[in-house]
This record gives structure tokens, sequence and C-alpha cells, in this order.
């Protein structure tokens, strides 16, 4: 059984993309386009969610991620409580679901859920009474799927259509949650070609499975991409020696305005952020007129308002 | 039981007649999808009006969300104007509940504070729950509560009530 959806098809946790069908992102990004306009009301709220109350669980640091989760929430009305638990090493699944069946207790409606370990929030979803609704908000190395929702949602807007479109994903693949949340939803939207192109240490075994084209250089990997996700390389892996250094990961992989040139003219660069400014990407690309990196902040509170009115509504039906 | 309806197109007429005498080039016509934007669309036409026409999606608003969820199909809602101060003509095309009334005054009010909003429907088809009349009607008909009346839209335009 689906742990996401309901017997009737709806959404009832968001916790990967991988198996959603598309039907359920389509609504997603519809729903979403129905919400950005929300933003720009002279009363920037819904009362969809009133009276509803949601815990922003937050045991791995994120101010960019929560604070759009938040304004998601207040924007649809409901009560929002930030908790940012800090976990030591030797926190284990019990003390999580003691933290959980008390925020139940003070009735609670919904959980967005980000943890450093992969399967935290199916943990709690698993956990939670029927009523409850749990989103990730990423877990571990495994999926980031409101990140994944809103890159499409940015793709939409830009480029009309996934169907005649080349993407490429760029970087740290192997420890990327959103890497993966993308390419799930990209293939399921039917894009026809999805490339990832980084360093073999950091392209996780058998990324093929996945139904992309792996590339180890630039050159070949950007030729006529219609998109260009740049992805968020970790300082950490430079000292897991996956990495001689930050100069020598951006002069191969860095996207520079040359680099940038191989690709499609009209291409669009999204970044999740993060970035690394003259690691990953050169500033000139990031602030240029190709990037569309602030947009995808923007349409983030959108999405999830979209996930979260989804989830919320017809619970008792 | 299509027979006994009335003619849309000609109740359309019917409406912008009774509107017009008293009608306010200053007011904006507001159409709640998705029948009523298209009463809106040829009320506009035929009132002359200067101004551009509103959309409401009111599903953001409905009282029933949390039992029966978002609808499948939200159209955003766009007034492309200013409301503040300015009088309101909102369309739709069945009255019935009052319900999506309620919710499309609240929605206009989350983008400013009209001067006045006056209701135009085609069909009053009775069986209302709240305190909320048109002030203007094409037609009031009585429906038995099992049945439903809908407006529909043919691919030339034309416009068709239908009971079901």
């Amino acid at each position: 059984m689906n742990l996401q959806l309901s017997a009737d098809g709806r959404l009832r946790h968001l916790l990967t993309l991988d198996g959603l069908p598309r039907a359920i992102l389509t609504q997603i990004l519809d729903n979403a386009e129905s919400f950005m306009d929300v933003g720009e009301r002279e009363v920037k709220k819904v009362p969809l969610l009133r009276g509803k109350s949601i815990f922003n669980l937050f045991f791995e640091p994120s101010t960019r991620t929560r604070t759009t989760f938040e304004i998601a929430a207040k924007r649809l009305s409901a009560d929002v409580v930030n908790l940012n638990i800090a976990t030591s090493s030797q926190t284990k699944g019990e003390a999580i679901l003691d933290t959980v069946d008390n925020l139940a207790a003070m009735n609670a409606d919904m959980f967005v859920v980000r943890h450093s370990q992969s399967g935290a929030a199916h943990f709690i979803a698993r956990h939670v009474a029927p009523h409850i609704s749990v989103v990730n908000a990423g877990d571990g190395r495994h999926a980031h799927p409101t990140q994944g929702l809103l890159d499409m949602f940015t793709i939409r807007r830009y480029k009309g259509a996934f169907h005649n479109l080349t993407v490429a994903i760029v970087g740290d693949v192997l420890h990327s949650r959103v890497a993966r949340s993308q390419i799930h939803a990209l293939t399921t939207l039917g894009v026809p070609e999805v490339r990832v192109i980084g360093p073999k240490t950091l392209l996780p075994v058998g990324v093929e499975q996945m139904g992309v084209k792996v590339f180890h250089s630039m050159e070949q990997g950007l030729a006529g991409c219609d998109v260009v996700i740049m992805l968020r390389l970790q300082n950490e892996r430079m000292k897991g020696a996956l990495l001689p250094s930050s100069q020598e990961y951006f002069k191969f992989f860095g996207l520079t305005p040359e680099k940038l040139a191989l690709a499609k003219p009209d291409a669009i660069v999204m970044h999740p952020g993060p970035m690394n400014r003259g690691v990953e990407i050169d500033s000139e690309v990031a602030d240029g007129p190709q990037s569309v990196i602030l947009p995808q902040v923007t349409y983030g509170i959108a999405v999830r308002m979209a996930v979260m009115a989804m989830l919320a509504g017809g619970a008792a039906a | 039981m299509t027979a006994s309806l009335p003619d849309a197109n000609s109740l359309i007429d019917a409406l912008a007649a009774a509107i017009a005498p008293g009608f306010d080039p200053d007011t904006r016509i507001v159409g709640i999808h998705t029948g009523g934007v298209w009463v809106a669309e040829r009320l506009h036409a035929l009132l002359r009006s200067p101004h551009p026409i509103g959309q409401l999606d009111i599903s953001f608003y409905r009282d029933d969300f949390s039992r029966i969820g978002l609808h499948p199909q939200v159209k955003p809602s766009n007034l492309p104007f200013d409301l503040e101060g300015h009088a309101i003509l909102l369309v739709d095309d069945v009255l019935y509940t009052g319900r999506t009334i309620r919710a499309a005054m609240n929605e206009l009010f989350d983008y400013g504070r009209p001067s006045s909003i006056r209701l135009a429907v085609l069909v009053d088809r009775g069986g209302h729950e709240l305190p909320i009349r048109p002030d203007f009607a094409g037609a009031s008909l009585h429906v038995p509560a099992h049945q439903n009346i809908h407006l529909s839209r043919l691919d030339d335009g034309h416009l068709t009530l239908s009971i079901a």
C-alpha cells in the first residue's frame, strides 16, 4: 500500500516524488499556479487552513526551507509552530516518536519534517494518527519532494512544457536528496532527456537505472540543454577525499559564462540554494540574465501552499 | 425537463436590460468561475463597461473545504483593477444556497474594500441557506433539492441551461 495516497487516490502525506503519479504532480503544479496570485494581494492570506496547527519539526538546521514552509502555512491561515530540535548522535527513533506523540497530544494537524537521516519522515508518517499529515522537508540523502516540485514549477513557468526538454543536473548527485527528487519528477513528467554531470566520485553507482544519461564533462553534458540545475557542493566532501579542492572542482564543474554558452541560448539556470559562489557557480552566472534562482524561492511558497492545502483538505471524507 | 428551461441567451439579455437603467459606468464587473464568468462576459459587452472584467475562483474560500478538500481544478482569481472604493457587480450563473456568494464576498474583501456589491444571477433556483438574495435575476425557478441546474457553453460560445 502506498503510504502517500489514500484509497481514493488523494494525497495523504508527501514523503517522496518516487512513485507519485503524473496526475498528482500536475495537480500540485496547477494548484500552485492558483496560489501564486495570493502573494500579490492586499491581504496575502486565504482562509483554507484556518484553525489548523502545523508543526515545523527541523531536526537539521535550515533557514530558507523552514521560512518558506512557515510563510506558506501562514498564507493559508494555519497556526505554525517552529521547533528546531538539536539532534545529538545518540538520538534514537524512540525520542523522535516521543516528540511527535507529545505534539499530536497538542492536536497537531500536520508535521513538516526535516532530518539528517533518510526515512525519518516515512517513520513518522507510519506512526501518526490517520488525520495527521506529514510533509518531508528533506531526509538525509533520500528525498526533498517540495524542492523537486518547486523546480518543476519553475521549469514549467519558463519552458511551458516538459515533453521537449533536455535537462542537466550538475554536481554532487551522490549526496543530493534534491537531485533524487528532481530526477523522479522529471522522468514522471515526461522529460525525454535527463542528464547528470559530475565527477565519478560524486555520482551514485548505477544512476543510469533512474533513467538518466551520465556525463563526466561539462562540455559534452551541457551541449543543447534547455535547463541547467546546479547542485550545492557540501564543503565536507572535500574533507572526505572525494575531491581534491574547491578550486579544482570549479575549474572542471563550476558553471561559468563560457560553459553556460554551450547550452541553448535561452537555457535557464537553477540552484536549490544556498549557493557556493566560486565553487559550483560563478557569480556572473548566478546573478546573470539566465538565472532563475530567486524566482525559485518565490515559487517555493506557492508550491508548498498547494501541497499543504491538498493534504489538509478532505481529511474527514 | 430541458424543454421547460428558459433560453440562457435571452435571460442574459433580460438581465442586462434590468441592470442597465441604474448602471454606473464606474462599476467593476466580476464573474465567479466558471459559469458566472461566461455570464459576466456577456453582461460586460451588453453594458459597455469600459473596465476590464474580474474573475474569481472561490475554491480557497469554500466553507466545505475541510470536508471535501480542494477542488481538483482551481483557476487563478484575476482582478485586474483596484476595487478599493468602487462598486462591484458580482455575477454568477445559478444562485442556490448562497454559500458560493458568501465565499466570493470574503475573497473580494481580501483585495480591498469595495463601495458596494450587487449580485446578478442568471437563475435563482431557491433553496437559500443564507440571508443572500440577488439584486438582479434573469429567472426565478423552483428546482427540487435533488436536481442540479447547470450552465454549459458550446464550442460556438452558445450558452445553454440543463437540469439533471
